[in-house]
């Protein structure tokens, strides 16, 4: 294991993580926010309202991210149109596109996952709300979606950490993120286990913090459903 | 329309499914076995699992599979050397390939096959074993079909990530649909036209997916009164 | 844990499965080389719609195996991944245009050349670039990694904004798009394999050919693993065999109409479509 040749490329790869952070921060804040609504819409009972929702996470969910992404940085640089719109200042930038790409992406699994949710709700949740008189936005908000958050907070675990993995992509439209630190290193130096070992190392770090906050998020929100620890079969204190 | 390079994509197609499909059956088994690791009593028990299921989600699925790959090669070119083979032990990219993505996908399973655990009301267990039922059959009668159903829309979702992410196999000399469609547009010049059409084959696949899994979910969810 | 027949079984049973699903390769006798090429560099090396490989150093590597009488399987992998499939013996041989350089013979052996041609760099036409370290300052320059254009730029050329792909396909793709300010790479592949293109009409070379051996070596030839001095013998016979022969001849005819072994064409014979921009 080459050391000297891991710390010498260190700062390459720390500047790849700030990439790295950017990318996944934003495309999971963004891709939340149109998630809520399109979640809630997909869980609606009017077909107008879920169809195109459908639609949509229809086709995000079907295509690999990769293909997607190539599809947004290659294929629209291929219209004459696209390269002299008015968008194409942000269109030629690798970064932009990587970032608009995870986010419609994310967008389109975490609406699946709160509508999943929603239609796991317990029925009695809400025929007690509506026996209240809440009206339906009130029940949406007060009820439905705190319980359905919690609910996904296992699966929209999984989908954090997918995104993270997925921002690795962004290497392969140029944008210099840790897997392109890793990239550069290895085509520098021949060297793929110290390349991507350190890589994955600071991945797992990433990783770590990640399930540490949603392993919090559990506890605090879904401590109830814990395995229960026995209890004694004998009594343990006889009284006099 | 696509420039003559069909019969590539198509057979690109099937290694990309053949692929899928053989992970999947790894993955099920890591999964059902991790998760039940994870919420066992035992903490050593429920350590590992948790081991595996981070360091496995802690790394990206490319780095993960050049490392299995090159490393596996020379790990076992080590271990042979040691056992007196002449020659060097050649691993198949198909078998490294199917092994790193049902490894991987084995961890995510855990998950939500546990996720899937925890929603049956712990009640039903109870009741299962105040019947006398024995702990196999708790889960062979209770456990397992409620926990069909909590699992399916997250098993739905691995499983669509699964079928995408064996375009990473490409990496490692397999010519699958991806690298298929990625040389065509590099020729042709038309990534749009390649990469929609590999898009289009992706979601056939995924329909086909889709249907099947949806039928399922529907047959176990007989009865279930939907809240909204 | 005893060390009993049971306890033995498992491991024994585990290996065997291991080895029969793997595939024992020896040496000798057939001659069974594994040869990488990368299938994305015209006009070397592409593939076909029916995805069959194609190109000139496709030819040539299959005239190389006919010569040493080798039963060759030509596996395609990417660029940057080359070596190290070579040195975790995946393959015992590239043939990927990849030139003999200083640093690679570091990492492996080479073979003599088999062809040598220079580099420059590719603007759109009209577009005055200044080839000087002030000049290019801030530019952003397309490459594909792990290539000495790579390697020579990143040295060269400090204030230059290099922006690194995966393959060459993918820096003509940006480059006609104007994601970049211009690319370097090898002369031939630009010509036929972009400037020739509908795509790349209105682009052009710039600035002078590159062909100083500390950066762009000796020409390309055969990456071996250290060591393999049998094989590495084989192909340099092969290679003098075939120049000898005419076989090298006839398949450079076919693509090419200048000497692509050894002169540097400055600027490429009978090209009507482009003219280089002016300096």
């Amino acid at each position: 294991m080459n050391l000297d040749a891991i710390i010498e490329a260190l700062p390459s790869y720390v500047s790849g993580v700030g990439v790295t952070l950017q990318l996944l921060v934003v495309a999971l804040l963004l891709g939340l926010v149109i998630a809520l609504p399109l979640g809630v819409a997909r869980a609606s009972d009017k077909p107008w309202l879920s169809k195109p929702v459908w639609a949509y996470t229809y086709v995000i969910r079907g295509t690999p991210m990769l293909v997607q992404l190539f599809l947004i940085y290659y294929g629209l640089a291929q219209f004459e149109f696209v390269r002299e719109s008015a968008l194409w200042p942000l269109f030629s930038q690798a970064w932009f596109c990587a970032v608009l790409t995870f986010t419609l992406n994310t967008a389109g699994y975490t609406a699946e996952i709160i509508a999943g949710a929603i239609r796991a709700t317990p029925y009695g949740e809400v025929e007690a709300a509506r026996s209240l008189g809440m009206p339906r936005w009130k029940v949406l908000t007060r009820i439905l979606l705190p319980s359905a958050m919690r609910r996904a907070l296992p699966a929209y675990s999984n989908e954090v950490i997918f995104m993270l993995h997925g921002t690795s992509l962004a290497s392969v439209v140029t944008v210099i993120d840790l897997t392109g630190a890793a990239r550069e290193m290895n085509s520098r130096s021949y060297l793929p286990f110290e390349a991507f070992l350190t890589a994955a190392v600071f991945y797992l770090a990433m990783t770590f913090s990640l399930v540490a906050m949603f392993h919090f998020a559990e506890k605090r929100w879904l401590g109830h459903l814990a395995p229960r620890k026995s209890a004694p079969l004998i009594a343990t204190s006889v009284p006099i | 329309m696509l420039h003559g390079f069909l019969p590539a994509l198509l057979e690109g197609t099937l290694t990309t499914l053949s692929v899928a499909l053989a992970s999947l059956a790894i993955a099920v088994v890591l999964g059902l076995v991790g998760a039940a690791a994870k919420l066992s009593p035992i903490p050593f028990v429920r350590g590992v699992a948790m081991a595996y299921t981070t360091i496995v989600r802690g790394v990206p699925d490319l780095v993960l599979m050049l490392l299995i790959f090159f490393g596996g090669q020379i790990a076992v070119n080590a271990m042979a050397a040691k056992l007196g083979f002449e020659g060097y032990v050649d691993i198949d990219p198909y078998v490294a390939g199917v092994a790193t993505i049902g490894f991987i996908f084995g961890a995510y399973l855990t998950e939500t096959f546990r996720g899937a655990l925890i929603s049956i009301h712990a009640g039903q267990r109870e009741a299962g074993l105040a019947f006398g039922m024995s702990r196999a059959q708790v889960f062979r009668r209770i456990t397992l079909p409620q926990m069909i159903r909590f699992a399916i829309p997250g098993f739905t979702n691995n499983w669509l990530v699964l079928v995408k992410s064996t375009a990473i196999v490409s990496v490692i000399g397999l010519t699958d649909m991806m690298h298929s469609a990625g040389m065509a547009a590099g020729t042709t010049r038309e990534p749009f036209t390649f990469y929609l059409a590999a898009g289009v084959i992706y979601l056939v696949i995924t329909s086909v997916s889709m249907l099947g899994l949806g039928a399922l979910e529907r047959r176990v969810s007989v009865g279930l009164r939907r809240a909204v | 844990m005893k060390v009993s027949m049971r306890n033995l079984c498992l491991p024994v049973i585990l290996l065997a499965v291991f080895v029969s699903v793997a595939s024992v390769n020896a040496d000798a006798q057939t001659k069974k080389l594994r040869l990488g090429v990368e299938g994305a560099y015209p006009p070397f090396s592409e593939l076909g719609p029916d995805g069959k490989l194609k190109g000139w150093e496709i030819d040539i590597a299959n005239a190389l195996c006919k010569e040493m009488k080798a039963d060759c399987t030509l596996v395609q992998l990417s660029f940057d991944g080359m070596i190290p499939a070579l040195q975790s013996r995946k393959i015992d041989a590239v043939i990927a245009s990849m030139s003999i350089t200083e640093e690679r013979k570091r990492a492996v052996d080479f073979s003599d050349r088999y062809y040598k041609t220079p580099a420059r760099f590719v603007v759109k036409n009209g577009v005055k670039l200044d080839i000087s370290a002030a000049g290019l300052k801030g530019k952003r320059i397309g490459v594909q990694r792990a290539t000495i254009y790579d390697r020579f730029l990143a040295d060269q050329f400090k204030d230059v904004q290099v922006v690194r792909y995966g393959k060459q396909d993918e820096v003509y793709l940006d480059l006609a798009s104007g994601r970049i300010d211009a690319a370097l790479q090898d002369v031939v592949a630009a010509q036929e394999g972009f400037l020739k293109t509908p795509q790349g009409k209105n682009f052009g070379f710039t600035g002078p050919s590159y062909e100083d051996p500390k950066y762009f070596g000796e020409g390309a030839g055969a990456a071996l693993r250290k060591g393999d001095t049998a094989l590495r013998e084989d192909f340099n016979r092969a290679i003098a065999a075939i120049r000898a022969n005419g076989v090298y001849k006839k398949i450079q005819d076919a693509y090419f109409n200048f000497d692509i072994y050894g002169a540097a064409p400055v600027a490429p014979a009978a090209a009507s479509t482009t003219a280089p921009a002016k300096k």
